[in-house]
């Protein structure tokens, strides 16, 4: 099967049964993105396909050629991380660790979601555009199970990052801006 | 001259951390670790590329007791992809080990002690195929009908234990001064099992080198796992190397070694390729560690103005047969609050159940859940606020031994607490306050927790180039232990943390601690203080340097006779081994970290929802060591503690001992929108008597007392009181408000 | 996971032809499938990918309501903006349900077929009716907190797990799908769901291979469109009880309603009697506890779900109380 993975194109030969996180830990070294339950229930695993935040956990890999899919490896390196990346190092938006990479990319599809004015389950109303309060934040992440606590800093950090993330600018500038870091990671990583 | 710094904690004493100016320690240092984890570089146990890599998947047992007759091999064999099916009914575990233990754990599978408990290994060259060939993997068991599954059925059996894990206590009559006590308490208070429910699945990695096994392991501890592990496998512990370099969380249940790591040993061992094995999560529930259940019944009895005479605190809790770890509920309650009648005492009930053993706070996590609410019950009989009540009853010295403490500020927490809070706003009346369909109410309780330090050993270099090389097994399980050693080489040395490389979680380094009990920074911390203190021996008799003169700044060693750069002085590797270990300052003093929980809830008044409005802590450890990472470990202890009383509940079927709810869509732990506006302040406190960083354990203060503060703020708001544990709406139901 | 084999389908008919051959399971967002597949509840040898079908719109119909395509996915149904300003309770059960990222993965077509939370239907080897037909229901007598008190039977006290379809019950939907041999049919949502009976295996009428291919909503109905959902945190946990209500108030009088309830049923659960008594009477306490009477005139607690009959009539009667006030908090 073939997959595009932070723009990277990989053709690779695994049991058709591997979900696309198994793939990508266990074949591909990719193994930012974490395995906390294997069944859609703790968000460990997050991962941006099309843009979108999702468990790849709950998804064939095979179901998945042809999409654009983002690790956290596609963010950031520890030498360039990306503001969201900083901002969960200067808040101390983790302990273990481990959640931390579906976080950050959880919070990059929560962030684009409430760009295109999506609701919330505490959102006032259904309609007008809510202001992004920490309430806000902490409902949009709840599919992000951190047992270490970092809540109020996750919420912290993301607040504060918001506004270099969230621009009115189009998909296919929000995935280039997203890769920017691409290409000088790749190299780090194979040196 | 020696490399070595030993020091036993006999004596009071004073800290070259303070001789520091512009110090680390203390600041609120960014983990130096973070960069690799945000970024998902930072490798955890399974994430370890290993050519010819096997996968190895656990197989449960699917009866809650009996024995196995038979396995039928084939069955699994004919999967494809399926490479063996291994079973060691002597060696596999039983269960886990506990923590700070150098044997074995109870060995041999062929009996069946809990439903779930890990009976074989089936191999396979891909996850998947494994997974399958677990799945069809045939076994017949005979089962045995005597299952112990049923708490109340099994009450009948319970049997007195003490001594392991807390003593039991009796002074004065207690029973009959409760009884003539002008105003008493008498309550029972149920908590349910709980699972530590860490992010990272307990996973092992395990291959041979000729006689020597190399493993990596999700571990806390890792002298002892390593001892525990050789002991298992019948190897001396030097063929063992063990590797648990970052660790997805663990709060005790990954104290001591699980089933998957030996398991996976035995595999690499036969197959003569490397074995992963990865738990599922079902499987973490039913076969890692449990909180034990318990049933306490706490007893107090005060005169007429509200001073305690009497405290009661008599607990009965669970575990597999053959276990000596009990729950010690009251390990605060014997020097939380003074009073001369006093009994603590526990009743085991062997129960078919996974382990129980050390989660988050054992003993203080659900021992403050019940006394903190039967201490806000007796100021309400009092009729004094619960605060109030306190302070009447702060005692000059531990009331059970009757020895000083080395350092308590529980008093000056409440208050400044109360300040911060809007204590004063609380309606002593409870069910007093609505905001629309919401009852709102305040609580409050003490937090305490036993503070000590245990032997630990770590080795820091100093290089030519001015690297500094920190090596110690100890762990980080999100701790912060990495940086926090860094601040304190960085302090004594007078190097930036730039050149400081800490390096974990090794058994080829010197033995730590381990991250437990809430020594892990103070133990480990110790020793890396110890040994640095060793280089600056090292680097004031080069350099012909009073050692009382040396100062250390900014990469130059300096004296009153001037200023030189550590470059030129250090032509090669400078060693420093520290040691420390706890002595009699822990024997003839009380250490304990103390804090106060403050919390605000709002109950539904029609549905009886709660959601936790407000919370804020107050604690005092002795020297922070980090302030952001001290801060966030007190945010996860007190929501941890707001799991505890809302809605942690592990379910074991009664009729055979299944876990219905072993996942994390069924096992509730808190999620964002579950935790509230949360506040933490650390008030500043040294104690010279725990150990040379004057620091105290600070990673399990925040669960002790946080969830009583919640329980109380409920009835606060609602005017009931519910004693078993988690308060779930459903409890509440039958005495909201009529519509 | 047992193997199996894949094939992808470009469109519904390509689908149905492959299920035809094939005799396999379609899989759209995988969500549920892959859950019970690593659990070997479902044990396919043949998968259907279905999602890349083009049912990925929301259409206005010429009647002035929706229709939906089967593989709309949950989070951007409830962000359409038609979604949003007419169909309310459809967005806000929407929201209330799973998660952000599994929002992002679950279809429409596929939500509705959402299987139960039942803690022994979860565990491949405990007795099951639902699983293995006449094994037993151990939750009748076990740990049945989340379970039914309404549709039940003695074989199976299942809940249904879903939030969007209790929506879905309260705006009338309709599932119109493709049978094998090529036909259509438009199933009311109403007739959809299959009480457990004596046969819990089967849940809905849909026949073999019958693919759902969109939902039809009739015009929105007037009034103000809720949903609470009552659960044991806050976030990303599924429902005790949960109430989809849409209240037409006029002059303090109820003019016309729609109720459905989440986590009470063996299915998603609407019961029209108690609409009926609403409208013909007037909104006051004794009226409203009347209707919760009517409701749960069949409520059965299995147990450790007694509170549920309880919660039910308190939700209901305060959802009342607070639409006559004009109280829409």
């Amino acid at each position: 099967m073939k997959l595009t993975i932070n723009q990277k194109n990989y053709e690779v030969n695994v049991d058709i049964r591997t979900s696309l996180l198994d793939v990508c830990r266990e074949y591909l070294e990719l193994t930012g993105s974490k395995k906390g339950c294997d069944h859609g229930q703790c968000g460990a695993c997050t991962m941006l396909v099309n843009g979108r935040r999702i468990n790849s956990c709950l998804t064939l890999a095979i179901m998945h050629d042809g999409s654009e899919i983002t690790t956290i490896e596609g963010i950031g390196c520890p030498h360039d991380l990306s503001p969201l990346q900083q901002a969960f190092v200067t808040h101390d938006a983790f302990q273990c660790g481990y959640c931390t990479s579906g976080q950050i990319c959880s919070a990059i599809g929560m962030l684009d979601e409430y760009r295109k004015g999506w609701p919330s389950h505490v959102s006032e109303t259904l309609t007008d555009k809510t202001p992004l309060s920490p309430k806000e934040v902490a409902e949009r992440m709840s599919g992000n199970l951190c047992r270490c606590a970092a809540y109020p800093n996750i919420v912290a950090a993301i607040i504060e990052t918001r506004p270099l993330i969230i621009q009115p600018i189009n998909q296919e500038e929000k995935n280039s801006s997203l890769m920017a870091n691409k290409s000088k990671c790749d190299q780090e990583f194979s040196s | 001259m020696s490399t070595t710094e030993k020091l036993v904690m006999d004596h009071p004493m004073d800290s070259l951390l303070d001789l520091v100016s512009e110090a680390q320690v203390g600041q609120g240092v960014s983990r130096i670790d973070g960069p690799l984890k945000v970024s998902g570089q930072a490798t955890y146990t399974a994430e370890y590329p290993m050519d010819g890599l096997l996968y190895g998947y656990l197989v449960s047992a699917t009866i809650g007791k009996g024995k196995i007759k038979t396995i039928h091999d084939k069955t699994a064999l004919v999967v494809h992809g399926v490479v063996a099916v291994i079973t060691d009914f002597k060696r596999f575990l039983r269960n886990p080990q506990q923590g700070g233990v150098n044997l074995a754990p109870i060995q041999g599978v062929k009996e069946i002690a809990y439903f779930g408990q890990p009976i074989a290994l089936v191999v396979a060259e891909s996850y998947e195929a494994a997974r399958a060939g677990a799945a069809a993997l045939k076994v017949d068991y005979e089962r045995a009908d005597d299952g112990a599954f049923d708490l109340i059925k099994e009450l009948k059996n319970r049997k007195p234990i003490d001594w392991i894990t807390d003593k039991s206590e009796i002074s004065g009559d207690p029973e009959e001064s409760l009884l003539t006590a002008d105003i008493k308490v008498d309550r029972v208070y149920i908590t349910p099992s709980q699972n530590s429910a860490a992010m990272e699945l307990h996973a092992s990695v395990a291959y041979w080198e000729g006689h020597d096994l190399i493993i990596y392991s999700s571990l806390q501890m890792v002298a002892s796992c390593r001892a525990s592990l050789a002991h298992a496998l019948g190897l001396n512990p030097k063929h063992v190397r063990l590797i648990s370099r970052f660790v997805g969380g663990g709060f005790g249940s990954k104290l001591g070694i699980s089933s998957e790591s030996v398991a996976a040993a035995i595999a690499a061992k036969q197959l003569k390729r490397p074995v992963k094995v990865v738990m599922t999560r079902p499987q973490v529930f039913e076969s890692t560690v449990r909180r034990s259940n318990t049933r306490q019944r706490i007893g107090l009895g005060a005169d007429a103005n509200g001073k305690i005479h009497t405290i009661i605190h008599n607990s009965i809790v669970t575990n597999l047969s053959g276990e000596l770890f009990f729950e010690p509920t009251a390990l605060a309650t014997h020097f939380l609050y003074q009073g001369k009648n006093r009994e603590v005492k526990y009743e085991m009930v062997r129960m078919n159940q996974v382990l129980a053993g050390s989660m988050r706070a054992p003993g203080e996590a659900v021992g403050l859940l019940a006394l903190e609410c039967a201490i806000d019950e007796l100021a309400e009989l009092v009729k004094i606020d619960p605060i109030e009540l306190r302070k009447l009853n702060e005692p000059e010295r531990d009331p059970s031994k009757d020895i000083p403490f080395s350092s308590r500020h529980l008093i000056e927490a409440l208050e400044t607490g109360a300040n911060h809070f809007g204590w004063k706003m609380r309606s002593s009346i409870p069910a007093n306050r609505r905001e629309g369909q919401w009852l709102i109410g305040m609580g409050v309780a003490s937090a305490a927790r036993s503070n000590s330090l245990k032997p630990s050993e770590a080795r820091v270099t100093l290089t030519p180039e001015i690297k500094v090389i920190v090596e110690t097994d100890m762990t980080d399980i999100g701790t912060g232990t990495y940086t926090v050693l860094a601040q304190i080489t960085a302090d004594l040395l007078g190097v930036p943390l730039s050149v400081i490389e800490v390096r974990l979680g090794d058994s080829d380094f010197p033995p730590s601690a381990g991250s437990g009990g809430s020594w892990g920074a103070s133990s480990s911390g110790s020793s890396v203080y110890l040994a640095c203190k060793k280089i600056r021996e090292q680097l004031a008799a080069q350099s012909n340097i009073p050692i009382e003169e040396l100062d250390l700044k900014d990469g130059h060693i300096s004296s009153l006779n001037g200023s030189k750069s550590l470059k030129e002085l250090v032509t090669k590797d400078i060693v420093g081994i520290g040691k420390i270990d706890a002595g009699k300052t822990s024997k003839k003093y009380t250490q304990a970290s103390f804090g106060a929980h403050f919390a605000e809830v709002a109950v539904n008044a029609v549905t009886g929802e709660i959601r936790v409005k407000r919370m804020l802590g107050i604690f005092t450890a002795g020297r922070i060591l980090n302030e952001k990472t001290a801060r966030s470990q007190c945010y996860g202890g007190m929501v941890f503690g707001l799991g505890a009383a809302l809605m942690e509940n592990l379910q074991h079927d009664s009729r055979d001992g299944r876990i219905t709810n072993h996942n994390l869509a069924e096992y509730h732990i808190p999620t964002n929108a579950d935790v509230p506006d949360i506040e933490v302040i650390l008030l500043p406190e040294t104690d010279r008597l725990t150990n040379p960083l004057h620091a105290k354990g600070i990673g399990e203060l925040g669960i002790a007392g946080a969830g009583a503060a919640i329980a109380n703020a409920v009835y606060n708001a609602t005017g009931i009181r519910v004693y078993d544990y988690p308060i779930t709406l459903d409890k509440l139901l039958d005495r909201l408000p009529s519509l | 996971m047992k193997a199996f084999a894949y094939f992808r389908a470009e469109n519904a008919v390509d689908a149905t032809k492959l299920m035809n051959q094939h005799h396999g399971k379609y899989i759209a967002g995988g969500s549920n499938l892959l859950d019970l597949m690593k659990l070997h509840l479902e044990i396919p040898e043949v998968l259907i990918d279905i999602s890349r079908l083009p049912l990925n719109d929301v259409e206005e119909t010429s009647e002035g309501g929706l229709k939906i395509g089967a593989m709309v996915l949950n989070s951007e149904l409830a962000a359409h903006p038609l979604v949003r300003l007419r169909y309310g309770v459809l967005s806000r059960a929407l929201l209330a349900g799973a998660s952000g990222q599994l929002r992002n993965m679950a279809t429409t077509g596929g939500n509705i077929l959402q299987r139960t939370r039942c803690s022994y239907f979860y565990a491949p080897d405990s007795a099951c009716n639902k699983r293995i037909k006449g094994s037993g229901c151990p939750a009748l007598h076990g740990l049945n907190r989340m379970h039914a008190i309404l549709g039940g039977s003695a074989a199976c006290i299942a809940q249904h797990p879903s939030d969007m379809a209790v929506a879905f019950m309260a705006l009338d939907a309709v599932v119109v799908t493709l049978c094998l041999d090529g036909s259509s049919r438009q199933i009311p949502l109403d007739d959809f769901y299959r009480l457990p009976g004596l046969d819990p295996q089967q849940e809905t009428v849909l026949q073999f291979g019958e693919l759902i291919i969109h939902i039809i909503l009739p015009p929105p109905p007037m009034g103000i469109h809720q949903y609470y959902k009552v659960r044991d945190r806050a976030s990303y946990a599924f429902a005790l009880v949960s109430i989809a209500s849409i209240i037409d108030i006029d002059d303090r009088r109820i003019r016309a309603i729609r109720l459905a309830f989440g986590g009470i049923g063996t299915i998603p659960w609407r019961n029209k009697q108690v609409e009926e008594f609403l409208v013909s009477a007037p909104p006051c306490y004794p009226i409203f506890a009347q209707a919760a009477d009517i409701l749960l005139s069949g409520a059965k607690g299995a147990g450790e779900n007694d509170f549920k009959i309880e919660l039910t009539r308190r939700l209901l009667i305060s959802t009342l109380q607070k639409a006559v006030s004009g109280d829409h908090s």
